[in-house]
């Protein structure tokens, strides 16, 4: 029973080990979620935090500037001015009316400041229209129904 | 042609079906016959899944798109490779993938294992054709691959349109390892199933004996070298293609595909206690358990889009099937246990701290900590979102601050275990040891902080890194001499002779030795590099001992895609080396653009060159240049894992000289029916026996 005791004592100072820095990095990378709507509504602390937020690029709006790329996204009819200022270059998918999730602090002014942007073409996944004419990409039926 | 995919499908899942239900009435009324019956109808599956696969490669080849999963994923101009790989490249297919691998391994376990265990096979093949059963209702019912494109004429009748051409494979996928990377990581996740089936069928059963942890064991082996090897192909992938210079992003799709690999790695060293002690049943069974369901989370997060990943998956409604199917498993293993939880006594009780038991008690607890962790930090937004209302996620730095430490830890025990006796070391024997390794390690960790590497972590791998490799060398070193002294042989044949008697202990030693490469590779990246430069011709930039001087800029096409290419000499020490060509391909199908990387490797480090494109302010060309130290050890790490792997399966070579009669070799290697004490007996010490 002496060595099972040992060993209990040894795991609970690995687990508390653990959960120390666990909780460490957790502060250091927990990164909350926003919809773009959300952010207008949000308390005050709330507002400094690192936060993640995803959107359609607005068509028109992208500008290159010196040091940061300045663009609008949008969802559900908000709208939410970005100022993009990291050092990698923005993603091959990152174009007028592509899906983008931005994460970075929201500025004093409003205006976030993103460190990182992904990118995902929207259409990709979907069936081409267009090609036959008369045909919807969305009427898919099963074999045999048709 | 489509209608006889989908029927071969429906076929199987009636099939898989009535293998169930047969099964079971085969097992309560113990019809041999039935049993029979149920095993064929198992065993047919295969063919019925084989026959719909080889119906969607078809229409791949054939460039045939009226069926939506065709047209989606593939385009005529498409190399016929990437055709073949495009039928895992979507989600329909993906599962229909699943399930075809796992019909192989479920006819496998049930041929192989035809004329044995006919008191354990009759529950393997109920268990295998309930998972079965579980994804063929998806392939057939959820998302099925043949789903036809059909559009309406000016009366409003449906007809199945065929489109002229598919929308093209994402570009990103059209690397070589899209062909071999996800099988091998599914054959991980479909493998799992087998000693699953197995655990769970020796426990509903009150299968006597210890031999169904030996065909676990085994199986948990191919599993997990599948899955290990999966998740590296990943990481090179990622390296190779992505173009941001690194190979792990703590992605949740990448850490799915990491946990069962832990728990299974717990499993295969756990299990050791088991054979040789008796203890830890309970533990074992439900690690082999909670190995399967992480599977089926894994396949979840991967096809489901819960988590939000760089793996951009359309969002599906697939994930509740998975929810279900996952609460099911789970409620039939807690019965099993709890009802047969007697049969899983505990033989022996934890004698010292110092001991070969309390080295895999400390692994196994370090494992599933690292593995909670992981799945704790992928879960977070969902979990969060329940609770708080708010969706938040958590990076990097979490997943690193935790893991770095276990992973040193488990280094750590990698040299000290495997040389601990069972039940009790001595102080003596453990100097024996443990001094030299420990000396080497802690100079040669003096000697690159005297060069100027400070990161403390990373000499702390360098460290247990030198130390478990010096141990084990001496181990192969110390059993070699025996036999080299007894047989007149040189050491070299002398190790591979020894190594033959027992494999599953040398083997193992090699596993280690490949970890040890991989943990040094990963360290490396503490002295990454990188710079960013517009690089007109005759422009040039420095890295490390490295200058890059553009020389210019072509275009090429082809039918796929066309693409802007540099041209950069490289310099190394001011001496011209090598020429580096980093493209930026636009793929007109999908009208997606991807970079090319290019790669110059050695075995100090890699260089490797981004050409970003031109920057849209100023239209000048933009080369981004990384220099990685050490990332080849990890693919070379990886690559002496699964031969140590492949060593440890093997059955070991009974020798034509028996030293001692092979008194206790009843526990040990069942399965292979070597005897492993005969022939240790010359190496033996204080310090180890397995």
């Amino acid at each position: 029973m002496r060595a099972r005791g040992k060993f209990v004592v040894g795991s609970a100072i690995i687990v508390a080990t653990l959960l120390v820095l666990a909780y460490v990095g957790y502060t250091q990378s927990k990164t909350y979620y926003h919809t773009i709507s959300e952010l207008s509504s949000l308390p005050g602390p709330a507002m400094h935090q690192r936060m993640r937020v995803s959107g359609n690029v607005r068509a028109g709006s992208i500008a290159h500037l010196d040091g940061r790329v300045d663009f609008v996204l949008e969802e559900e009819g908000k709208s939410l001015p970005v100022s993009y200022t990291g050092r990698d270059p923005l993603p091959d998918t990152f174009k007028d009316g592509a899906q983008a999730l931005v994460e970075g602090r929201l500025g004093p002014d409003g205006r976030f400041v993103a460190e990182q942007v992904q990118a995902k073409c929207a259409s990709k996944y979907e069936a081409t229209p267009g090609a036959a004419p008369g045909n919807s990409p969305g009427a898919t039926t099963h074999p045999g129904q048709s | 042609m489509d209608i006889f995919g989908s029927f071969a499908l429906l076929l199987a899942f009636i099939l898989a079906v009535y293998a169930f239900v047969a099964g079971i009435v085969a097992i309560v009324t113990r019809r041999p016959l039935l049993t029979k019956s149920a095993r064929n109808a198992g065993m047919a599956v295969f063919v019925l899944v084989t026959l719909a696969v080889a119906t969607l490669e078809y229409f791949f080849f054939t460039n045939n798109f009226s069926l939506a999963y065709v047209s989606a994923h593939s385009n005529s101009a498409l190399p016929g490779f990437y055709k073949f790989a495009a039928l895992w490249s979507g989600q329909e297919g993906s599962l229909l993938w699943w399930s075809w691998l796992l019909s192989t391994y479920a006819f496998w376990a049930l041929f192989l294992n035809r004329k044995k265990h006919p008191e354990l096979m009759p529950y393997v093949g109920v268990i295998l054709s309930g998972v079965q059963i579980f994804f063929l209702t998806l392939n057939n019912f959820v998302a099925t691959p043949f789903k036809v494109l059909a559009g309406a004429d000016a009366s409003g009748a449906m007809h199945i349109a065929r489109l002229s051409d598919g929308s093209g494979l994402n570009p990103l996928l059209q690397y070589p390892e899209m062909v071999i990377h996800p099988p091998m990581l599914y054959l991980g996740y479909t493998g799992f199933t087998v000693p699953f089936a197995f655990a769970l069928a020796a426990l509903l059963g009150r299968y006597p004996g210890e031999k169904w942890i030996h065909i676990t064991r085994r199986w948990t082996m191919v599993a997990w070298c599948f899955q290990g090897v999966g998740i590296l192909l990943g990481a090179h992938w990622a390296y190779a293609v992505l173009g941001w210079g690194g190979y792990w992003a703590w992605d949740p799709v990448e850490n799915a595909s990491l946990l069962p690999w832990i728990t299974g790695t717990a499993f295969l060293h756990s299990v050791m206690m088991q054979e040789k002690r008796g203890m830890m049943k309970v533990w074992n069974v439900w690690l082999v358990f909670v190995t399967f369901m992480l599977c089926i989370l894994g396949t979840m997060l991967t096809r489901s889009g819960v988590v939000s990943s760089v793996h951009a998956f359309a969002e599906s409604s697939i994930g509740g099937w998975f929810v279900g199917f996952l609460a099911i498993i789970f409620l039939v293993c807690f019965a099993a246990w709890w009802k047969n939880r007697d049969y899983l006594r505990s033989d022996n009780q934890l004698d010292s701290l110092v001991s070969r038991e309390s080295s895999f008690l400390f692994n196994n607890l370090i494992l599933l900590a690292a593995c909670f962790a992981v799945l704790w930090g992928t879960l977070f937004p969902v979990f969060s979102e329940w609770v708080t209302g708010n969706k938040i996620s958590v990076g990097p730095p979490f997943f690193n601050k935790v893991n770095i430490p276990i992973a040193l830890f488990l280094l750590l025990l990698t040299g000290v275990g495997p040389l601990l006796a069972w039940r009790k070391t001595s102080y003596d024997a453990l100097k024996r040891n443990f001094a030299g390794p420990l000396a080497g390690g802690i100079a040669a960790g003096a000697v690159t902080f005297a060069f100027g590497f400070r990161d403390f972590y990373a000499l702390m791998c360098l460290i247990l890194g030198v130390f478990v490799t010096l141990t084990i060398f001496a181990e192969f070193y110390r059993g070699a001499r025996v036999i080299a002294q007894r047989d007149g042989t040189n050491m070299l044949s002398a190790a591979g002779e020894l190594t033959m008697r027992n494999t599953r202990r040398y083997g193992g030693y090699v596993v280690h030795f490949g970890m040890v490469l991989i943990f040094i590779g990963i360290a490396g990246q503490a002295f990454n590099q990188d710079i960013q430069k517009e690089l007109n011709p005759g422009q040039s930039l420095a890295i490390g001992p490295y200058t890059i001087l553009s020389q210019n800029y072509d275009d090429i096409a082809n039918d796929n895609y066309q693409s802007e290419r540099a041209t950069l000499e490289v310099f190394y020490k001011g001496k011209s080396d090598m020429m580096l060509y980093p493209e930026h391909r636009l793929y007109l199908a999908s009208q997606v653009s991807s970079t090319m990387v290019a790669i110059e490797s050695s075995p100090l480090r890699d260089l490797y060159v981004v050409y970003a494109g031109r920057s849209p302010d100023t239209n000048q060309p933009v080369v981004h240049a990384y220099l990685n130290p050490l990332v080849k050890w990890i693919w070379f790490g990886g690559i002496v894992v699964i031969l140590g792997t492949g060593l440890a399966m093997l059955p070991n070579r009974r020798a034509a000289l028996v030293l001692r009669p092979a008194a206790e070799g009843s526990w040990a290697e069942g399965v292979s029916g070597g005897h492993p004490s005969t022939l240790q007996a010359p190496a033996r010490r204080s310090g180890a026996d397995d």
